[in-house]
């Protein structure tokens, strides 16, 4: 969809996708993936480059945007370095580097390659090493891997650090990259579309996978606030305790997560403005989704999936989806969703297919994920009319 | 909700409600304890994995090492502690996930034939262990799952102890580790499994063992991390990063009071004061 700020909002202005034909690698699938343009031509600093995978390049890239490393740098100058943590959402790290390195194993010893590095790209923990190396950050870090609510989770954890006084400011996010394990291992569940995936739509049959880094800085709500700025308000999280791949169907969790969410933030139902639903389009996370939220909204709150632009970018989803939401809240804009053909009759929300500018003040996201894993996270514009 | 001021000499305490042990030459914590105490000599043997009863047929056949060991000292802890697993909130830390799976994925996907089985794909996720448990349990609380490469336990802790502080609930810890298969294991020498669950409370019960507390201004120090005496138990506890813990049971098992220092990140080992609740 475009790198920063800028041509995010434009793409979701005018309602452009990220979607095309999966040219991958040697992927031989029918799907679509929502590739980011120019990841094998960045190159990391010199210092860094045992780090050197997809998943941190795209990370790099993410970093680079917007003067977030300028914000990140005066925080640390602020609080001292050691008092920033590093908290990033990502399912499959660096994967995508053990997968090359097995085409390249030693055809006697079945050794790996010289050059493959598994602790600074393949393990999961990588990315968020590389971002604390990256900024110079000297405090506490870790990687919170819990499939696709993953980088929404990553706003629970650190607040509750924030809250506990260890830390005073914290560096959050999502980062997810292409890589064969998921785009086999989603095709073997029969769960990839072979077109752009279609949320909400009465033919949707799965998802497009897609890839993401998205960056926040989180701290204390100041004395003086900027009208604009982005207020965490609440988080809601749960667990199913139903099945490993597919949600429980009357949306049991997700509903608990919402509410604990809404609950946190001491705002009702009524208050929210805007839902960005976790909407994967497969089958089954919309419908039990929409059930979800129609027990706790009713059909009139306005809600999208914003997947259809950027596909299910798995990990970095909630990180991808809590900055949309931060663009809604500034700029007055509903997304509408995309690829929508026919809204399912069975899915009875107020869900958005065209554009909606408005004023927006609180916004609730969806991140559900395998394992049965859920967060709600509520964002609230600063503004006159926050609670 | 977001706090609206910076409190640098915060105190987290939790109480030690529940232990489960499992790892090589380990069976439990009741075992473990003598052993850490010297009561018992330490014996070196592979880690035995037990059969995850608690699962449904379905899963058990799916359930990983991970799976078996994670699931193990996370119903032996909240058995200690007396509480109901369904009001627990979990966090879940491994440095990495199933390595034998990890290797069978990106064999079949170096190969000619990339047909990955669903099952196969369901447990590479990390939150894998996390998810049956959930299942296994009946909770469905939040679980917070992470990694942290060698510092996992650490960061684990750090995770269980503030969740426990803020918001005033009892939470199970379990950090876990499983060995790797070639060629993994030479980029990754990770010789056998280890896995310990604990249960951390905000109140001192009747079954709490020790109070554990983190002060936010020190606990963070370039202090080297506790070893071990016994050659064979300090060499477990640096193969394996879950193992990293040991110090902190080892102090458990003495009944001990002070300062532990545990490995975490580079130039950054985590402090925690501990002292006996019997």
């Amino acid at each position: 969809m475009g790198r920063g700020l800028q041509p995010t909002l434009a793409a979701l202005r005018a309602q452009r996708g990220g979607l095309a034909p999966c040219r991958f690698d040697t992927v031989d699938l029918t799907t679509f993936t929502g590739e980011v343009a120019g990841v094998d031509s960045v190159q990391l600093a010199v210092e860094l480059t045992d780090f050197d995978c997809r998943n941190n390049r795209l990370a790099f890239m993410g970093l680079m945007q917007d003067g977030f490393s300028d914000a990140v740098a005066a925080a640390a100058q602020q609080y001292g370095a050691q008092r920033i943590g590093v908290f990033i959402g990502t399912s499959t790290s660096g994967i995508l580097q053990t997968e090359l390195a097995y085409r390249r194993l030693d055809p006697v010893s079945g050794a790996f390659p010289a050059d493959f590095i598994y602790g600074a790209t393949h393990n999961t923990f990588s990315v968020a090493d590389f971002t604390r190396h990256h900024f110079g950050l000297t405090g506490p870090a870790v990687v919170v891997s819990s499939a696709c609510s993953s980088s929404a989770k990553v706003f629970a954890s650190a607040r509750r650090m924030m809250a506990a006084g260890l830390i005073d400011a914290a560096v959050v996010g999502g980062v997810d990259s292409l890589c064969l394990t998921t785009l086999y291992g989603f095709n073997s569940l029969g769960l990839l579309s072979t077109l752009a995936c279609r949320p909400f739509d009465v033919s949707r049959d799965g998802i497009s996978i897609g890839e993401a880094a998205a960056f926040a800085l989180l701290e204390r709500v100041p004395r003086q606030l900027e009208e604009n700025a982005v207020l965490l308000l609440g988080v809601g999280e749960s667990s199913d305790a139903h099945h490993m791949s597919s949600p429980h169907p009357d949306g049991r969790g997700a509903l608990m997560a919402m509410k604990d969410a809404l609950k946190m933030a001491d705002l009702d139902a009524a208050d929210i403005d805007y839902i960005n639903l976790h909407g994967t389009a497969t089958q089954s996370n919309d419908a039990a989704e929409a059930k979800a939220v129609s027990a706790l909204f009713g059909r009139e709150t306005p809600c999208s999936s914003t997947k259809g632009a950027t596909g299910h970018t798995l990990g970095a989803a909630g990180g991808i989806e809590a900055v949309i939401c931060a663009l809604a809240l500034q700029q007055g804009l509903l997304p509408g969703g995309l690829n929508l053909q026919q809204l399912d009759p069975a899915l009875p929300l107020n869900y958005l297919r065209e554009n909606r500018e408005q004023t927006v003040t609180r916004i609730l996201s969806n991140s559900f994920g395998f394992g049965g894993t859920n967060c709600s996270l509520v964002f609230g514009l600063a503004g006159p009319a926050v609670k | 909700m977001t706090p609206t001021s910076a409190e640098h000499t915060q105190t987290l305490r939790v109480f030690v409600d529940g232990i489960g042990l499992l790892g090589p030459g380990l069976a439990n914590w009741a075992h473990g304890r003598d052993q850490l105490k010297g009561n018992t000599p330490y014996l070196a043997a592979r880690c035995a994995l037990p059969l995850p009863a608690a699962l449904p047929a379905a899963e058990r056949r799916r359930a990983g090492a991970v799976v078996k060991v994670s699931l193990a000292v996370g119903q032996e802890a909240v058995a200690a502690s007396g509480l109901q697993a369904t009001a627990l909130p979990s966090v879940f830390s491994s440095s990495s996930g199933d390595a034998i799976n990890c290797h069978e994925i990106c064999s079949a996907l170096a190969s000619g034939d990339r047909l990955i089985s669903p099952t196969r794909f369901h447990n590479s996720v990390h939150n894998a262990s996390s998810g049956y448990w959930s299942i296994s349990s009946g909770s469905m609380a939040s679980s917070s799952v992470l990694c942290a490469r060698d510092a996992s336990f650490a960061a684990g802790l750090l995770e269980a102890m503030t969740q426990v502080v803020v918001e005033q609930t009892a939470v199970l810890l379990v950090a876990y580790d499983t060995d790797y298969p070639e060629p993994l294991r030479s980029a990754r020498p990770l010789p056998d499994s280890f896995a310990v669950g604990l249960v951390l409370a905000p109140q001192r019960s009747e079954r709490s063992l020790a109070q554990w507390a983190l002060e936010s201004a020190s606990c963070f120090t370039r202090t080297a991390a506790d070893r071990l005496d016994d050659d064979a138990l300090e060499q477990v506890r640096r193969s394996i990063p879950a193992a990293r813990c040991l110090p902190l049971l080892r102090s458990v098992a003495t009944q001990g009071t002070g300062r532990v220092v545990l490995d975490y990140l580079e130039e950054l080992q985590l402090a925690v004061q501990v002292k006996p609740c019997y």
